[in-house]
C-alpha cells in the first residue's frame, strides 16, 4: 500500500490551531506522507509550522457540532490542538495521523526521503568508528587490537563489525565467549582511560543458568582485560537477588570461583516497563499546572524519573571509582547489556574523559556507546509519553541518559563544550527526525535496510559547516579532570528545560541564555581573536566530588 | 570571658561527613565573640564561627576516636568536630551553650564589634538608607498623601515608626480613633504608593495595619472612615481590598478575643481577601523539618523528595508569594489599592506588602532596593527581629523564620527571572547571616522605639553602607538596567512545579568550602575584563553586530 492511500483528506481550509502560550491561529492544513504542515493564511510572512508525523505520539478527537477538534499530544511533549470544520474531514486527518504516524517499515520512514539541497548522499557516514577510537587512543595499541570476527554480524547481531578485543585472546575464542552470553554480546572494550590505561568493559550476562555453567574462554578473555594485575570490577546492574533469579531461565553472573580477580558488585537498575511508566507519570504531573504543591512533590516523588538518573549517576560514579581513583579496570552488564549498560558505560566515559565533552566527542560517544553498541532505538522510541498503544519495548533510556548529562551540566556548567539545546535537540530527534541516525535496533539493521547509502547522518550535519551557536556552550572551559557529579538527591532536578519546555516557564530561562551569549560575545569582541582562548582560564580550580556545585545560576 | 573555660584545644578534627577523607586537624580556639578552627595544614586556614550564629550545640558519647562535638548555626551550616580528649569537649560544650545564648542586648557582638570606622563615618554610615528619601522617590508627599506627626514619641503606637504616612483628607481625630482600635494601635498607614507611568495611571497604594478589634460585633466610625480616607485616596477605583493574610478559619477564631477582621456590612467598597498563610509556628515546625531533610545522611530520591513534601515549607513558600501575587495583580492591573494585614501585622504583613513591592517595583530588585525594602517594611515598621531570630536568650515560642521566607521568596523569583534581579543568591545568602549574626545594630530589637532606646547609631555599626562597598560580590551578571526582565512589574508562575528547595541556604548542612564552578563568577570576570577592554580599546570603532531576525519557517521536527 501506497503511503499516499493513507490520505483521503490532503487540505482543510480554515483550521484553528491553539499551542500552549500563544494566540490561537486560523489557516490552511495538509497532511502529506510524512508531514503535517500548518500554515496561516495572512499572505505576507506567512508562519507556518511543519510537524514530523513519527513525531505525533497520540491524538484525540472530540466532535462539537458539526466540526471537529484533534488534539495531537507529541513525543517531544508538545501539546497542539486542530480545530477542524466538516465532521468528515476530521476523521479523515485523524485516521491519516494514526496510520502514517506509526509506520512499521523502515525505509518508508522519511529519512529515506529527506533530501534538502545543502546536503548530499554517498560521502562518508558517520564521525567515528571501531577502527578510528583504536587509532586515536595510543595506550591501547600495546595490548589491543581490532577483531574483525563480527564483520558479518554473524558472532553477535547487535555488535557493530570491528570491536577492541585483548591482542592475547584470539577469534575462535571470543566466539565462544560469544556463544556464553545473551545475545552473543560478549564483553568489549567500551573506553581506555587516559590517565592510567584501565578499561571500560561491557557485555550482557554470563549464560551460566541453573547448573552454573562455565565457559573458560570467557575467563581468559576477562584475564586477559586485567592481564595480571589483581583486580578488577564487575558492576551488575541487577540487584544480586535479581542475577540470581536470572540463572533460572539460562542467564546468570560471573561466579566467585571461576573468575577470581573480578569482584563482583551489585547495584540495582529499574528497566524496560517500568522507566517507560515513568516518564509517562512524570509528564503527566508536569501537564497539570493546577497541582497543589504538596501534591506535585508527591506526584514527582511517585514517578521515581529522579530516582532513574540517581541510580544512573550514582553506579556512573562508581565505575569512576573504580578506574579513576582505585586504578581497576571494570566490565558493566546488566542483562542483555543493551540498555542500562550503556547508560552506565557512557556517563562513566563523560565523567571521566575531558574528550567526551566537546561537541563532537559526545556525538563520537553517542555513535559508538548507543548506535554502533547496539541501542535498540527503534523498539525503545517506539512511543513516547502520551501513547495509550500498549507498551512493547519503550523505554527511555536515552532520555534518561541525556537527562543525566544534563545533570552533569547543571552542576558544571563550565566543562561541557555543548549547551541544553544540543540535548533537547537529541531528545526531539531521537524520537523522529528527518536523519537516519537513530533508525533500526542494530548496525546489521541499519546496514540491510541500506541506511547509510540512503539517509543523512545527524550528527555529520549537526557539525557541518560550523556547530550552530546555540549548542555551544558560551562558557566552556575545558578541564582534564573527572568531573564528579554530586548525587546527593537536593544536588538532582527536575530537567525543566525538557519537561516543561512548552510552559511559559522556559521563556523566562531563554532570555536568560540569550544574556549570557550577549555578554560573553561582547567580551569576544572586544579581546579580538587572539585573546579569546585564554581569558577564561582562571575560574577553574580542581573539581572537587561531592561539591555543591552550582546553584546561583541553574538556569544557564 | 568568665565563660570560657578552655581558650584553646588541640589536634582536634573538624570532619567532612560526605567525604570523611577531607577531614582536617587542627587547633580549636574560643574567644570572647568566635570559636575558631585553625588547620594544622601548612596553609593554616581559619574557620571563624560567631557566637551568636549558634543555634545548638550537640555532644555525641565519646568513643575510641574521641568525643563527637555537632556546632550547628542558624545559618545552616554544621561544623563536625572531634575533640580527643572528653573533658575538653565538655568545656567547649559548656563554654559554647553559654557563649550563644547571650541573656542582654549589652553582650550581643554588635556593642563589642568595631570595624574602626570615626564617629564621623559611622553616623554617616547610619544615614545609608533613609526612608523619607523613599517615600519621596515614590511621589510622597503629594496631593493625596502626607506624613503624619501622630506617632511622635511613639504615643500612639509604640512600635510603628514615629513618622507615618497616612491620606491627607484623613483629620488627627480619625487617626487616632483608628489606632484605638487596631490591635496594639498599628493603625492603617501608608507602606508602597505606586505610580503608575503607563496610560492608565492608576496611583493604587499599599497600605498595612493589624487586625481591627471588631470581635463579634463592635466598630468604629474613625477606623471606618479611616479606610474610605485610603479608598478615596486612589480617585480612578470604587473600592479596595481588604487582604487578610491569615487563614480565614484562624481570623475567624481571633473574633472570640475582641478582635478578628472588617466587616464588609460596616465598612463600604472594601472586598475582603483570605490568603491563608500559616502562622509562625507553623511556620517554624515546617522549617525545623526542611533542615532534617537537608541535614539526612544518604538519602534515597525518595526520602529527599518525601521529606521536602512533609516539611510542607514550599507549600508555605507558595502562600507568601501568593499574596504578594494578589497584590501586586490588584494594584497594578486594576489600579486599586489594598489595605494588608494579619494578626499583630508584622509578620505575615510584613511579608505580603514586601513581596508584593518587589513584583511592582524594579527599583526593589537592585541592591540598594532590596535594602530600602527591609528597612522599611521591617525594620521600620516593628518586625520584632530580636524575638523571631532568637538574639536573646527568650521564649522559643516567639522565634520563627519569618524574613527567611522572604529571601526564600526573592530567590525563588530570582530562579524564574534570571536577569531581573541586580542581586545575586549570595547577597541574599548574607542577608540572612547578618540577619541572624548581631554583628550590625541594624536587625538588634524589636521595633524603632526599642532601637533608639539602646542608642544603637551611637553604640554599634550599620550593616549598610558595609554591603553597599562590596557590592560587586554581590552583583547578578545577568542583570542589566534595559533589560524587560529588569522592566516593570514582575509576573511570576506560582505553579507548583516552579518551586525548588533551596540548596544554597539549606544545602549548606555539609559543604566544606571549596572550589565551586560558579557560572556567575566566570560571567562576572569576563564583563569585568571587558570592561577593562573597553577602556583600553576606547579609540576602536565598534562594529555592530546584527542577529539573524527573520524567522519564516518553524522548523518542528
Amino acid at each position: 500500500m501506497e503511503l499516499s492511500e493513507h490520505i483521503k483528506t490532503a487540505n482543510v481550509e480554515d483550521v484553528t490551531l491553539r499551542r500552549p502560550f500563544h494566540p490561537a491561529l486560523r489557516g490552511t492544513l495538509c497532511v502529506t506522507s510524512h508531514h503535517l504542515l500548518f500554515s496561516d493564511r495572512k499572505d505576507e510572512a506567512s508562519w507556518q509550522l511543519l510537524i514530523l508525523l513519527k513525531n505525533i505520539d497520540a491524538i484525540e478527537k472530540r466532535a462539537v457540532g458539526s466540526s471537529g477538534t484533534i488534539t495531537i499530544k507529541c513525543k517531544d511533549l508538545l501539546v497542539l490542538q486542530l480545530e477542524i470544520p466538516g465532521m468528515e474531514e476530521c476523521l479523515n486527518i485523524a485516521s491519516s495521523i494514526e496510520a502514517l504516524s506509526s509506520l512499521e517499515s523502515v525505509t518508508e520512514m522519511y529519512p529515506f526521503f529527506y533530501r534538502p539541497s545543502h546536503l548530499t548522499l554517498n560521502g562518508p557516514w558517520g564521525l567515528s568508528s571501531t577502527e578510528q577510537y583504536y587509532k586515536q587512543t595510543e595506550r591501547l595499541w600495546d595490548r589491543w587490537r581490532v577483531s574483525t570476527l563480527n564483520s558479518d554480524y554473524s558472532v553477535c547481531p547487535s555488535y557493530p563489525s570491528a570491536v577492541i578485543m585483548p591482542r592475547e585472546v584470539d577469534d575462535d575464542k571470543l566466539i565462544r565467549s560469544a556463544r556464553f552470553r545473551q545475545g552473543g554480546r560478549f564483553p568489549v572494550l567500551s573506553y581506555c582511560h587516559h590517565r592510567n590505561g584501565m578499561v571500560i568493559m561491557r557485555s550482557s550476562q554470563p549464560l551460566t543458568g541453573a547448573n552454573k555453567k562455565r565457559c573458560k574462554e570467557d575467563e581468559l578473555l576477562l584475564q586477559a582485560v586485567i592481564d595480571g594485575s589483581e583486580l578488577g570490577y564487575i558492576i551488575d546492574l541487577r540487584s544480586a537477588q535479581q542475577a540470581q533469579q536470572a540463572r533460572m531461565t539460562g542467564g546468570g553472573f560471573e561466579s566467585k570461583s571461576f573468575y577470581s580477580h573480578w569482584k563482583r558488585i551489585h547495584r540495582h537498575h529499574e528497566r524496560g516497563k517500568v522507566v517507560q511508566e515513568s516518564l509517562i507519570k512524570l509528564v503527566e504531573a508536569c501537564s497539570d499546572p493546577s497541582h497543589s504543591v504538596d501534591r506535585w512533590l508527591s506526584k514527582l516523588e511517585n514517578s521515581k524519573w529522579l530516582s532513574h538518573v540517581h541510580s544512573a549517576l550514582s553506579t556512573a560514579g562508581l565505575v569512576v571509582e573504580c578506574v579513576e581513583r582505585d586504578g581497576h579496570s571494570v566490565l558493566v552488564h546488566g542483562s542483555e547489556g543493551t540498555d542500562n549498560t550503556l547508560l552506565v558505560s557512557s556517563l562513566a566515559q563523560l565523567i571521566l574523559d575531558p574528550a567526551s565533552r566537546t561537541v563532537t566527542g559526545f556525538l563520537c560517544l553517542l555513535e559508538r556507546e548507543w548506535i554502533q553498541a547496539g541501542h535498540p532505538f527503534q523498539q525503545r522510541c517506539a512511543h513516547s509519553a502520551y501513547s495509550h498503544a500498549r507498551l512493547k519495548q519503550e523505554c527511555p533510556i536515552f532520555l534518561l541518559l541525556l537527562d543525566c548529562v544534563w545533570q552533569v551540566w547543571r552542576q558544571f556548567p563550565l566543562a561541557l563544550e555543548f549547551s541544553e539545546a544540543l540535548l533537547l535537540r537529541l531528545a526531539q530527534e531521537v524520537y523522529a527526525s528527518n536523519y537516519g541516525t537513530f533508525l533500526c535496533n542494530s548496525e546489521q539493521e541499519r546496514c540491510a535496510a541500506g541506511v547509510k547509502e540512503n539517509t543523512h547522518c545527524l550528527f555529520q550535519s549537526l557539525l557541518r559547516p560550523d556547530i550552530e551557536e546555540q549548542y555551544l556552550n558560551p562558557l566552556y572551559e575545558p578541564t582534564d579532570l573527572a568531573i564528579w557529579p554530586s548525587v546527593h538527591p537536593q544536588s538532582l532536578q527536575l530537567w525543566t528545560g525538557l519537561f516543561l519546555r512548552w510552559t511559559e516557564y522556559a521563556q523566562n530561562m531563554e532570555e536568560a541564555r540569550e544574556e549570557v551569549w550577549s555578554i560573553v560575545k561582547e567580551h569576544h569582541e572586544q579581546a579580538g581573536p587572539d585573546r579569546t582562548n585564554n581569558t577564561l582560564s582562571t575560574h577553574c580550580d580542581t573539581l572537587t566530588p561531592f561539591e555543591n556545585l552550582m546553584d546561583e545560576l541553574t538556569i544557564l | 570571658m568568665e565563660h570560657i573555660r578552655t581558650p584553646k584545644v588541640e589536634n582536634v578534627r573538624m570532619i567532612d561527613r560526605l567525604t570523611p577523607r577531607k577531614s582536617t586537624v587542627g587547633t580549636l580556639y574560643l574567644s570572647s565573640t568566635h570559636t575558631i578552627f585553625v588547620e594544622n595544614s601548612e596553609a593554616h586556614k581559619e574557620t571563624w564561627v560567631l557566637h551568636s550564629l549558634v543555634y545548638n550545640v550537640e555532644r555525641l558519647p565519646t568513643n575510641s576516636s574521641g568525643s563527637p562535638l555537632i556546632i550547628r548555626c542558624k545559618n545552616f551550616h554544621v561544623y563536625r568536630l572531634l575533640i580527643p580528649q572528653e573533658k575538653d569537649c565538655l568545656d567547649v560544650l559548656a563554654s559554647l551553650t553559654q557563649l550563644s545564648c547571650p541573656e542582654r542586648y549589652g553582650e550581643l557582638f554588635c556593642f563589642s564589634f568595631n570595624p574602626n570606622l570615626d564617629k564621623e563615618l559611622r553616623e554617616k554610615a547610619w544615614g545609608f538608607i533613609n526612608l523619607k528619601a523613599e517615600f519621596s522617590r515614590m511621589g510622597i508627599p503629594c496631593n493625596l498623601w502626607h506624613v503624619t506627626a501622630a506617632n511622635h514619641e511613639y504615643r500612639l503606637c509604640d512600635t510603628y515608626p514615629s513618622e507615618l504616612f497616612v491620606p491627607k483628607s484623613a483629620s488627627p481625630a480619625v487617626i487616632v480613633g483608628s489606632a484605638k482600635f487596631r490591635s496594639r494601635g498599628r493603625l492603617p498607614v501608608l507602606s508602597y504608593f505606586h505610580r503608575d507611568t503607563s496610560p492608565n495611571l492608576f496611583i493604587a497604594s499599599i497600605c498595612r495595619s493589624s487586625q481591627p478589634l471588631t470581635g463579634f460585633s463592635a466598630r468604629s466610625s474613625d477606623d471606618e472612615q479611616m479606610l474610605q480616607a485610603i479608598m478615596k485616596s486612589n480617585p480612578v477605583s470604587e473600592f479596595m481590598y481588604v487582604v487578610d493574610t491569615r487563614p480565614k478559619l484562624n481570623a475567624m477564631a481571633n473574633r472570640a478575643a475582641g478582635k478578628g477582621y472588617e466587616n464588609e456590612d460596616h465598612y463600604t467598597n472594601i472586598k475582603l481577601q483570605f490568603i491563608g498563610i500559616e502562622n509562625i509556628h507553623v511556620m517554624r515546625n515546617s522549617q525545623q523539618k526542611l533542615i532534617d531533610v537537608g541535614e539526612l545522611a544518604a538519602p534515597s530520591m525518595s526520602d529527599f523528595l518525601w521529606g521536602l513534601e512533609n516539611s510542607g515549607w514550599l507549600k508555605h513558600i507558595k502562600a507568601v508569594l501568593d499574596a504578594g501575587v494578589f497584590i501586586a495583580k490588584a494594584v497594578a492591573e486594576d489600579g486599586v489599592s489594598v489595605l494588608v494585614h494579619c494578626s499583630d501585622g508584622w509578620d505575615r504583613t510584613a511579608q505580603a506588602c514586601s513581596v508584593a513591592s518587589v513584583l511592582l517595583d524594579p527599583y526593589y530588585r537592585t541592591i540598594k532596593g532590596l535594602m530600602v525594602l527591609i528597612e522599611k517594611d521591617w525594620v521600620s515598621f516593628g518586625h520584632k527581629f530580636s524575638h523571631r531570630y532568637a538574639h536573646l536568650d527568650g521564649d522559643p515560642k516567639e522565634v520563627s523564620p519569618v524574613m527567611d521566607q522572604f529571601l526564600e521568596c526573592v530567590w525563588q523569583l530570582m530562579q524564574q527571572f534570571p536577569c531581573a534581579f541586580e542581586f545575586s543568591e549570595r547577597f541574599l545568602i548574607q542577608l540572612h547571616t547578618h540577619i541572624y549574626s548581631c554583628q550590625h545594630g541594624n536587625f538588634i530589637g524589636n521595633c524603632q522605639k526599642e532601637r533608639r532606646d539602646l542608642r544603637l547609631q551611637e553604640r554599634t555599626h550599620s550593616l549598610w553602607p558595609h554591603l553597599w562597598e562590596n557590592r560587586a560580590e554581590y552583583t547578578n551578571p545577568l542583570y542589566r538596567t534595559d533589560h524587560s526582565q529588569t522592566q516593570g512589574v514582575l509576573k511570576p508562575l506560582t505553579t507548583a512545579y516552579c518551586f525548588k528547595f533551596w540548596k544554597g541556604m539549606y544545602g549548606r548542612a555539609e559543604k566544606s568550602v571549596a572550589s565551586h564552578q560558579s557560572p556567575a563568577d566566570c560571567l562576572n570576570a569576563v564583563r569585568e575584563e571587558s570592561q577593562q577592554l573597553e577602556e583600553e580599546l576606547s579609540s576602536h570603532q565598534e562594529v555592530p553586530r546584527e542577529m539573524d531576525a527573520g524567522q519564516g519557517i518553524h522548523m518542528h521536527a
